[in-house]
């Protein structure tokens, strides 16, 4: 076994368990924090079936996006359609024997992989040419876009240019899910490649990219719009309440 | 009025978006409040010593206590989408008045504090320490920020900063930095029971004075009661209504139409004040005190149903948050909320709005109009932030779009919408709203009505319009004040029941019948 699979299956591990670890502590967050008020942005879908409706609406269509400013909604869905795609064509990569539906969308994931790019590179050059969005810019909105793109073009890169041995890795893969290390080649390429997927996985629960559990959370958004049919109210809200059953001495 | 001491800007017929202009309104700020104005409300009187580990901490309870800002504050990708959403950025071309840089002053101390990245990489984050110049900028910017919610619109997270401000301004008022106009108006609710500090004889004499106003004009015995127990609806209204002009006009209309639909109704003296300033400061605490007087009025005078006047952020507190705060609502399965129930009546929401509750009488056929008494006038109507954004009217989503524009054509003839993208939930601000109803901040106030009044004036040109009709009693004494800036007269400005009042047709008693006069504005 080479220090180099053995470094890389340490590497994997460990951005999976921060990840994973990551987001769980992030999502309890957020899932315990109450909601004291009722404060759907209106016109609000007044049932329960109107908000899963409006949420869907938002996660595939990036339906408030779409209303606000057609670059970044052009820009923004391309880069995330094609990273779906680009994804779940990766499955192959992790399934032995290869669900049949993953056949499908290969070869769409495969040209998307170039979307992706694109839309990130339209995302980047906004925020060098539109001055707002320049003064807004940190550096990490930066280095997050150089690392997508870095992983796109690395991806790319494997695929059309220096192929790598795919075979092998995927026995990698498959075996890092079961914890038997394959052999992992030792191709620069796409050792860059996989170290900056492992680092996109680690940053993810610490960065930005709290934005993917986060909008399922915002009450802006998941609340339903009926405060006066129901009470909706907190629990620390409620304790107010002890002491004032009847009348308050305003 | 005197010369302003900035440039008021042009009308174009276009609402564009400016470049960004660093520190242009960083030289606005409005007059923060006295020691007796911070106490009389639950705050220190000036800044705390340990002011840096109060805000703090502070931050990190209201983080446990606000899903909303909890996630807002880890979700904004920095997209820019909300960045040209803001009037104020538009009228100021203040960067820190883009709703994400808003955001950002509070998310850069949150980061510093509150998370991993900001802890050890504060550069590569944007992360900030809390210093006194930033606690400052808070101060300028979180009161340049009339938490319309527009913003939250048009984020792909549905980030609302106007939660953030509101977030920032308790902040601040817990360790001591609070503004004047806002927690000041706070404190005379609590002691004295309305805004304009009005007791409870002067109320009475003003309603006396209005019945007799309106029965020389019209011959009609309208009542304006006060206090009285029993009466099905208790109206609960912006205390402007009781002697600002134009507020006035949609008072009158709001007794005409229930004199018309002989419906018996009351004010109260106790819920004098619709208004809720304790949104704004975010001060949870306040804002249920205030709404307790509500409830208890209701308790004391035995009515059925409550009725909301022309008041935007007054409806949004009373839609959305009464029922949590107080109780006043259905559904409600604890003694404290049930104890109103078993006295509203449930075939109404409660509460309910005034155009609501007018809307519900026109489609009963309850009221008769003669909608050319409205012909000399042309009329648009401003969606008000609050009520556009925040809160709801009638039975469906969109329903506060409605409902007051069908009550305006069933009284006036010459209705014309403003533009798309500047109406419904897409609104622009007043520019008043949020505590920002202060001579203090006339500056920010008139820049940023720059876009409705973009969109005001291109209907004055295309449709000849001549009438701004209002819900909210912000907007209309924010209006009144910035048109003149912008070349109108303060006459177009009035609120929707004034032009009830105006169509409505009262039966009049025979022993007045001749002296009628049919004219009421
Ligand atoms: S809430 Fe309104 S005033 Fe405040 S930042 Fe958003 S758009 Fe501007
Ligand atoms: S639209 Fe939302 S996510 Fe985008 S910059 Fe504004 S607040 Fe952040």
């Amino acid at each position: 076994m080479s220090l180099l699979t053995v470094l890389f299956a340490c590497m994997f591990y460990a951005a999976t368990a921060l990840l994973v670890f990551g987001l769980f502590f992030k999502i309890r967050s957020y899932a315990r924090t109450p909601a004291p008020l009722k404060i759907p942005t209106t016109p609000a879908p007044t049932t329960k079936t109107g908000v899963v409706l409006r949420m869907t609406r938002e996660v595939t269509l990036f339906e408030s996006l779409f209303k606000s400013n057609k670059w970044i909604w052009l820009f923004g869905y391309m880069f995330h359609a094609a990273l779906l795609l680009v994804v779940l064509r990766h499955l192959r990569y992790f399934t032995e024997p290869v669900w049949f539906w993953v056949d499908i969308v290969q070869p769409f994931g495969i040209y998307a992989g170039f979307a992706m790019v694109a839309g990130l590179g339209g995302l980047w050059a906004r925020r060098f040419l539109v001055d707002r969005v320049r003064y807004i810019s940190t550096p990490s909105d930066h280095l997050i876009l150089a690392l997508l793109v870095a992983i796109g073009i690395t991806g790319l890169g494997m695929k059309f240019v220096a192929h790598t041995d795919i075979i092998a890795v995927k026995e990698f893969m498959l075996g890092l899910m079961v914890f038997d290390l394959q052999p992992l080649p030792a191709d620069p390429v796409l050792l860059v490649h996989l170290t900056l997927v492992a680092l996109l996985m680690t940053i993810f629960p610490i960065s930005k990219l709290l934005h993917a559990p986060g909008i399922f959370f915002s009450p802006t958004r998941n609340q339903t719009d009926d405060p006066r049919d129901r009470r909706h109210i907190s629990a620390w809200a409620a304790k107010l309440e002890s002491g004032a059953s009847s009348k308050s001495e305003a | 009025m005197a010369a302003p001491q900035f440039e008021v800007p042009k009308l174009t017929g276009f609402i564009d978006v400016p470049s960004i202009k660093e520190g242009a309104t960083a030289h606005v700020k409005s007059f923060p409040a006295s020691a007796p104005i911070q106490e009389a409300i639950g705050f220190p009187g000036s800044l705390v010593e340990d002011w840096h580990d109060k805000a703090i901490a502070k931050m990190g309870d209201l983080l446990g206590r606000y899903r909303s800002l909890r996630v807002f504050m880890d979700a904004c990708v920095h997209c820019g989408a909300c960045t040209d959403k803001c009037h104020y950025y538009i009228g100021t071309a203040d960067p820190k008045n883009m709703p994400v840089a808003r955001q950002e002053l509070m998310r850069s101390v949150y980061r510093r504090h509150f998370t991993f990245a900001g802890k050890y990489f504060p550069s590569l984050v944007g992360a900030q320490d809390l210093t006194e110049e930033l606690l400052q900028d808070w101060y300028k910017y979180y009161y340049q920020c009339s938490e319309c919610r527009r913003c939250s619109v048009y984020c792909p997270y549905g980030i609302d900063t106007a939660e953030v401000t509101m977030a920032g301004r308790e902040i601040l008022d817990t360790v001591g930095i609070g503004q004047k106009y806002t927690n000041e108006i706070m404190g005379k609710l609590h002691r004295i029971g309305n805004n304009l500090g009005l007791p409870g004889p002067a109320l009475e004499d003003t309603l006396l004075g209005l019945e007799e106003d309106i029965f020389d004009a019209t011959g009609v015995p309208v009542k304006l009661p006060l206090d009285a127990e029993g009466a099905e609806v208790m109206l609960v209204t912006p205390s402007a209504d009781f002697f600002s002009e134009p507020h006035v006009e949609s008072l009158i209309g709001y007794a005409k139409v229930f004199h018309a639909a002989g419906i018996k109704w009351t004010l109260s003296s106790k819920a004098s004040e619709a208004g809720n300033f304790g949104m704004f400061i975010g001060s949870y605490d306040n804002m249920r005190r205030a709404a307790m007087r509500i409830r208890d009025a209701a308790l004391d005078l035995g009515v059925k149903r409550i009725v909301v006047g022309e008041c935007g952020h007054a409806w949004r507190v009373a839609y959305s948050f009464w029922n949590t705060l107080t109780g006043v609502g259905h559904g409600g399965e604890d003694a404290f909320s049930k104890q109103l129930q078993q006295q509203l009546d449930p075939n109404y929401p409660a509460p309910q709005h005034i155009c609501e509750f007018t809307y519900d009488l026109i489609q009963q056929g309850k009221l008769k109009f003669d909608k050319s008494l409205n012909d000399h006038r042309t009329i648009t109507f401003h969606d008000s932030c609050n009520v556009a954004r925040g809160s709801r009217m009638g039975d469906m989503p969109g329903g506060q779009f409605v409902i007051p524009r069908e009550v305006i054509k069933a009284v006036a003839n010459n209705f014309y919408d403003m533009q798309e993208g500047t109406i419904n939930e897409a609104t622009f601000c007043c520019g008043g709203g949020g505590g920002l109803l202060t001579d203090d901040l006339m500056e920010i106030r008139v820049k940023g009505a720059l876009p409705r009044m973009e969109a005001f004036n291109n209907v004055v040109q295309d449709k000849q319009v001549n009438f701004l009709a209002l819900i909210c009693a912000i907007c209309k004494a924010q209006f009144t004040k910035v048109v003149p800036y912008y070349g109108f007269d303060m006459s177009m400005i009035g609120g929707v029941h004034q032009l009830v009042a105006t169509a409505i047709l009262l039966e009049v008693p025979e022993e007045t019948a001749q002296e009628s006069v049919a004219s009421d504005d």
